[in-house]
């Protein structure tokens, strides 16, 4: 019955699947929405979008799919073709309306209101008071043409309308303003995780406290053990500035899966490859940079060491001392990534960039041929194939 | 069917009355998700009390286990009374200690269940409760017995976002989204607690609400919890409104201001505005 809607829904990307929208039909059965538009615009709401980012997306569709709207990425509003203006009102207006508009003034004077108004509002026509709804070109009403979702001749006033309740479409902000897609990376790094146990003992241990109990002749003896900790840890390297920019969004989107998912998560930044200093903080890069040889000193060779690069540079930034495009560096890149790759013996190299164009571009080959081809693409199957290849 | 509606305590505006009227009709979870502080907990204590059902809390935290929901063995009493020589210890159900669901499940009346804060556990925790919320009944091993609902609970689950939920999950659910209260229905939730304030009071400080939650690059915007403590505060110190007037231009701090903003950071951006505002 609503699967226009569903449809809809698909192509504008939302993750509707066939069991929400047989639970929208349970529900309309059990008369939950009690055949009014609006309750059935918020069941349906209720029933199909499961994130508020997609609230917005869904208004858009729903708009589109009951009214006749302009579809969701549809034209802009500015221009608006008298032709097709008349051949609308010539298709939807019965001739006492018809009569109605001639008492006004005729057509072309309305006409001509219509044409003054759109002109004077050159943004997003939202919630203006002064629409042709006053001047009782009501046809027009019904048809809304703006994808922002203002129609002509809607007065402000009817705010109990159902109409409105979408076309204001108050989840606009929250259009894709929260953290995206990490559920997959997250899921990915899991794999990462190692869990032994520290701490205060606290759990009790079954099969140890039946096994010293029966050797205490059934004396009760109640054996502890520490919980389980995920104790892995991981020391991100990312590359930052410059090339990375177009994948700041993806890199952030690692960042706060990994963040999440690890205890002990140290990051460091660099500029294309990493030499003798790193840094903390991209905002104050050049006052607190930190030695590279402090980092080696700091962490144990039991962290696991994660580049994140698109290695697209020229090669002389890996191999020569004095290659770096934003310093003079004393000793080769080379040297300091094998230096590094020495000492994390867990080591990969995360490239934004698509697997296939890697082997276009030289530097790329250089550095996975430096990581011993522990590049990974960073997607969620590159980084599950390289937590598999960590945890080894 | 009684259906739940705003009361005088619990403003719901019409589409949250239709999501919860829907999960209780279908019988399926319902999801709320909103800002800290817009009543999605109080929700179900509501809805209960509309549907006149008893409440069946359940507060997850970041050690809790799916399992917790539904039973935990007691393997420590069990040695202890089999030392002890107790008759009890010759049946193990004797030892199943019965979590929320379970309780919720076996209840000769329906009941709501409140799922607090689910984002609060592990990634995987929604989807350990998969079955047990589409099915209602979990298979207790130590047993060997099913547990079935006697009467489908109506199921509140609500999330702060601090973690995505899985699709499967989320197929099984309602969702529904707890906006901002504009001014009106701000007004209406006040008159709905407090009866008896002031009306100048509320509108002045109603002002100085809505001008802090404009303020650019706080932390934590004030919510609806923090408007009603803070109006609470304010009556009770029973202070003139003048102390709240303020103009458009000039930034004040709050009289109180304790309850509004919870980080020192927000009270020190807060001050320097007002400071550049009084130099200015």
């Amino acid at each position: 019955m609503f699967s226009h809607l569903i449809l809809g829904l698909r192509n504008a990307g939302l993750p509707t699947s066939i069991t929400e929208y047989l639970t929208l039909m349970a529900a309309m059965k059990a008369g939950v929405a009690e055949y009014s538009v609006e309750d059935f615009y918020y069941l349906s709401r209720a029933t199909l979008v499961k994130d508020e980012r997609h609230l917005d997306k869904f208004d858009r569709v729903f708009g589109a799919c009951f009214k006749g709207l302009e579809p969701p990425e549809g034209v802009k509003p500015q221009e608006l073709p008298e032709e097709w203006l008349l051949k609308l009102a010539e298709k939807l207006l019965t001739p006492e309306e018809m009569a109605k508009i001639e008492a006004l003034g005729g057509f072309d004077a309305i006409m001509q209101r219509l044409k003054e108004l759109l002109a004077e509002q050159k943004e997003r026509h939202q919630g203006g008071s002064k629409w042709i709804g006053t001047a009782g070109t009501s046809p027009f009403g019904a048809y809304g043409y703006n994808p922002e979702g203002v129609r002509i001749g809607q007065d402000k006033s009817r705010n109990r309308s159902a109409v409105k309740v979408w076309d204001k479409r108050d989840f606009k902000d929250l259009d894709d303003t929260v953290e995206l897609g990490t559920r997959g990376m997250k899921l990915a790094l899991r794999r990462l995780r190692r869990f032994a146990r520290q701490g205060a003992a606290t759990e009790l241990d079954l099969p140890d406290t039946i096994k010293s109990t029966a050797n205490n002749a059934g004396m009760l003896d109640l054996k502890l053990v520490p919980e389980r900790h995920n104790t892995v840890k991981v020391l991100l390297f990312l590359d930052i500035g410059g090339s990375m920019d177009d994948y700041v969004k993806l890199t952030e989107e690692l960042f706060s899966a990994a963040r999440s998912e690890f205890k002990h998560l140290e990051y460091y930044y660099f500029h294309n490859f990493p030499y003798e200093r790193v840094w903390k903080n991209n905002r104050r890069r050049h006052e607190e940079q930190i030695p590279t040889w402090q980092v080696l000193r700091t962490y144990g060779p039991d962290y696991k060491l994660i580049f994140v690069g698109d290695g697209a540079m020229s090669p002389y930034e890996i191999t020569m001392p004095g290659g770096s495009v934003e310093h003079w560096n004393e000793e080769a890149g080379t040297v300091w990534v094998e230096r590094l790759t020495g000492h994390y013996r867990r080591a990969a190299w995360l490239n934004p960039t698509p697997r296939q164009s890697w082997g276009h571009v030289r530097s790329i080959t250089m550095i996975n041929d430096l990581m011993e081809g522990r590049m990974f693409p960073l997607t969620v199957n590159g980084i599950d194939e390289m937590t598999r290849e960590l945890s080894r | 069917m009684a259906g739940f509606k705003s009361t005088e305590r619990y403003i719901a505006s019409r589409d949250l009355e239709v999501a919860v009227n829907a999960s209780v009709t279908l019988q399926r979870p319902l999801l709320v998700k909103g800002e800290p502080g817009t009543g999605k907990t109080v929700l179900a204590y509501e809805v209960a009390e509309a549907l006149g059902h008893p409440l069946i809390e359940w507060h997850i935290k970041s050690t809790t286990k799916a399992q917790q929901g539904l039973y935990e063995y007691d393997a420590v009493s069990r040695l202890r009374d089999g030392q002890l020589g107790d008759e009890r210890v010759h049946d193990i159900a004797n030892y199943i200690v019965r979590g929320k669901l379970w309780d919720a499940f076996d209840a000769d009346e329906p009941v709501v269940v409140l799922i607090d804060e689910v984002d609060k556990a592990d990634i995987e925790f929604p989807n350990d409760l998969l079955l047990e919320l589409d099915r209602m009944q979990f298979f207790v091993y130590e047993t060997r017995r099913t547990i079935v609902a006697k009467h489908r609970p109506v199921v509140i689950i609500t999330s702060n976002n601090e973690k995505e939920l899985p699709d499967a999950f989320l197929r099984r659910c309602f969702f529904h989204y707890i906006r901002f209260p504009d001014r009106d229905t701000m007004e209406r939730i006040v008159q709905a607690h407090y009866p008896d304030i002031r009306k100048d009071l509320a509108r002045e400080a109603m002002n100085v609400f809505f001008q802090v939650r404009e303020v650019p690059g706080l932390k934590k915007k004030p919510a609806t919890s923090e408007l009603l403590d803070w109006l609470k505060l304010l009556m009770v110190e029973d202070l003139p409104v003048e102390a709240l007037r303020t103009n458009e231009k000039q930034l004040v701090i709050p009289p109180l201001y304790g309850a509004l903003l919870k980080n020192e950071q927000d009270v020190h951006l807060f001050e320097r505005l007002a400071f550049l505002a009084r130099r200015g």
